[in-house]
């Protein structure tokens, strides 16, 4: 393929349905070549389907996929210049290591020496040279995701796409697996998409993560982005733990809560809705002051890097337009050298620009 | 390990020995100097010596082999043919499960039916043919009648086995052929034979031992020149069991026991490391 025009990767109006089940609705998102995309989201929301689509193992309802210009859709799988790492790897049982990596070289009839010069190179790479003359029921589950990638990489790929590689390793292999494929991807410079239902790994690997949810792109960002800013409280609460708050618009940059009124920093688009914080950016303090609320340490445990607090708020003012719920909390989380005691009062500071606004 | 109860064991040791002592005895006996009756009179090769000198016998064995190896050869194509083209047809969840049902029903026919139905069915056939050709002896009781008719019960068999083991391969290896860029028979020829290959062999080795013990479907459409083995001990034993039988019945079990130990070898579980 002349690779004059960058390889961006385009999916345009993408719809699917399984039956009555419409598992993809109108999904538009352009890739551009060498970026590292998280399909991110439960499982059921679309994101295994539309991988699946763009390596052409389903065909969609309606939509375009293109690849540096060129329409996708028509070509069968074995004719697209896109290679997968399979959820349980699909090695060829019946073939040698070296022989599974080389298969997609074979299809393409490359010289044999050449072939042998790629598949020795991609083991070294992935780290696995001293294996290539097992099968593949002689390998530890690591050192198989090892052999799937190579097989897929091996072949140069425009786009290489992963659907869950690492759900069947432990949380240590995990992370070193984590580390060794965002180095993969940088050496090669190749746009992988990676679908994942973890976000601890997407947060890991990704320059750019889109939020799935019920077939539909919920949120499309960076990392920082999507955690620190998320637009929803589906992916407020899917993206680690946060405070979810219902509150209703008393004027541009107020909002009243069963906690009493709050500054926010940006303008809610509705009237009555939900406001969201990280209990990592709720501070706690000991005078009153702006967005301080007070409240009494009802518990806390202790999770070797920070506190977790659960803090009772006694406020709930009568200027409060929202009943009080009964003992509304608060979770926040403080560094493991700030020590607080079950029973004391505090201030809970909610910094106007971390209390997150969030759409409907 | 958890220590079963000593009666398991035992249960276990009476049961086999109830499967194996008649074997056994025959097998005993086939050595036994002894014409007449079953006291011990010394080991002798001679009754297997007399049996290849039987020409009955040597004529039977022949037919036996000839059927065997052709239906084995017809019954293992056309059954793997079989399951995968229901493999590939897009059938729904129903057609698949009738489809299922028809391919399993004949191992469970019980052989006398369908030994009738053939009889019945090879009539119409004659009836037909000669309408056409009178002269024509296609359908008249031998060996073409005895392949065919040990091809429809084998079928079925080699079918169940080889659809079996290509469930087992699963979707996953057919795409992650294709999307290492095999085209439909790359992917088949590469991927799948190679990994079906035990279930055809298995399938094949399973048609060959039914063939080659088959007794009721053989005895109703076999013609006088077409006995089988397993036909003529029947009719020998009408006139008294000889120690000739007997070494008749040891080679056939031996021969039977070699094709079930290649296919118990075949389908071993494949050494895993973790």
């Amino acid at each position: 393929m002349n690779a004059v025009q960058p390889l961006d990767l385009a999916v345009v109006g993408i719809a699917k349905s399984f039956g009555a089940v419409q598992v993809l609705h109108d999904i538009t998102v352009t890739i551009p070549d060498g970026q590292f995309v998280t399909l991110l989201g439960p499982s059921g929301c679309g994101k295994t389907t539309l991988l699946r689509i763009i390596a052409g193992f389903e065909t969609p309802d309606h939509g375009t996929v293109t690849l540096g210009g060129q329409n996708l859709l028509p070509l069968p799988a074995h004719k697209r210049p896109v290679n997968t790492v399979f959820q349980s790897y699909a090695l060829f049982p019946h073939l040698r290591v070296k022989d599974n990596v080389a298969f997609g070289l074979r299809s393409r009839r490359l010289p044999e020496a050449e072939v042998h010069r790629k598949v020795s190179d991609i083991l070294e790479v992935v780290r696995i040279g001293q294996l290539a003359d097992r099968y593949p029921q002689e390998l530890s589950g690591g050192q198989r995701q090892r052999v799937a990638l190579a097989r897929a990489l091996v072949n140069e790929p425009e786009v290489l796409l992963l659907d869950e590689p690492m759900s069947a390793l432990d949380a240590r292999l995990r992370h070193e697996v984590q580390v060794e494929l965002k180095r993969i991807q940088r050496q090669y410079n190749t746009t992988f998409v990676l679908v994942t239902h973890d976000q601890d790994e997407a947060i890991a690997v990704s320059d750019r993560i889109l939020i799935m949810n019920q077939g539909r792109i919920e949120q499309d960002g960076t990392a920082e982005e999507v955690y620190e800013r998320p637009v929803s409280r589906f992916v407020a609460e899917f993206m680690g733990s946060a405070n979810i708050i219902p509150a209703k618009r008393l004027a541009d940059h107020r909002v009243a809560t069963a906690f009493g009124e709050l500054a926010v920093a940006t303008i809610p688009a509705w009237t009555s809705g939900t406001v969201a914080i990280r209990p990592e950016d709720i501070e706690v303090r000991h005078v009153a002051g702006p967005n301080h609320l007070p409240g009494i340490i009802s518990d806390r445990l202790f999770r070797g890097d920070h506190w977790d607090l659960i803090v009772e708020i006694t406020a709930g003012s009568g200027t409060s337009t929202i009943a009080a719920v009964s003992a509304p909390t608060l979770r926040v989380s403080t560094e493991p050298d700030q020590v607080n005691r079950v029973g004391e009062a505090v201030f809970l500071e909610l910094p106007n620009d971390d209390l997150l606004v969030l759409r409907d | 390990m958890k220590r079963l109860p000593r009666g398991v064991g035992v249960l276990a040791i009476v049961s086999i020995a109830v499967l194996y002592l008649p074997l056994v005895a025959v097998m005993a006996l086939s050595f036994n100097a002894t014409r007449h009756g079953q006291s011990w009179g010394g080991f002798t090769w001679s009754w297997y010596a007399k049996l290849f000198n039987n020409e009955a016998v040597l004529n039977a064995a022949t037919n036996s082999a000839i059927v065997a190896v052709t239906s084995t050869s017809l019954a293992t194509v056309i059954g793997t043919l079989l399951a995968i083209g229901l493999r590939r047809l897009p059938l729904g969840r129903w057609g698949r499960t009738s489809a299922d049902v028809i391919i399993n029903l004949p191992t469970v026919t019980p052989d006398i039916l369908l030994a009738a139905a053939l009889v019945v069915a090879y009539g119409i056939f004659r009836s037909v043919v000669a309408h056409f050709s009178p002269e024509s002896k296609f359908f008249d009781p031998g060996l073409t009648t005895l392949i065919i008719g040990h091809v429809t019960f084998q079928v079925s068999f080699v079918a169940v086995v080889v659809g079996a083991r290509l469930k087992a391969i699963g979707n996953e290896q057919f795409e992650a052929a294709r999307d290492l860029f095999a085209s439909t028979w790359g992917v088949w020829r590469r991927i799948i034979l190679p990994q079906l290959a035990p279930g055809i062999v298995g399938g094949a080795l399973l048609a060959f031992t039914l063939s080659l013990d088959d007794f009721v479907v053989s005895f109703f459409i076999s013609g006088p020149s077409s006995t089988t083995l397993p036909v003529l001990i029947y009719a020998s034993v009408k006139r008294g069991v000889t120690p000739e039988i007997h070494a008749l019945s040891t080679l056939i079990v031996a021969l039977t026991m070699i094709a079930i130990l290649s296919i118990a070898i075949l389908n071993r579980p494949r050494m895993t490391k973790e």
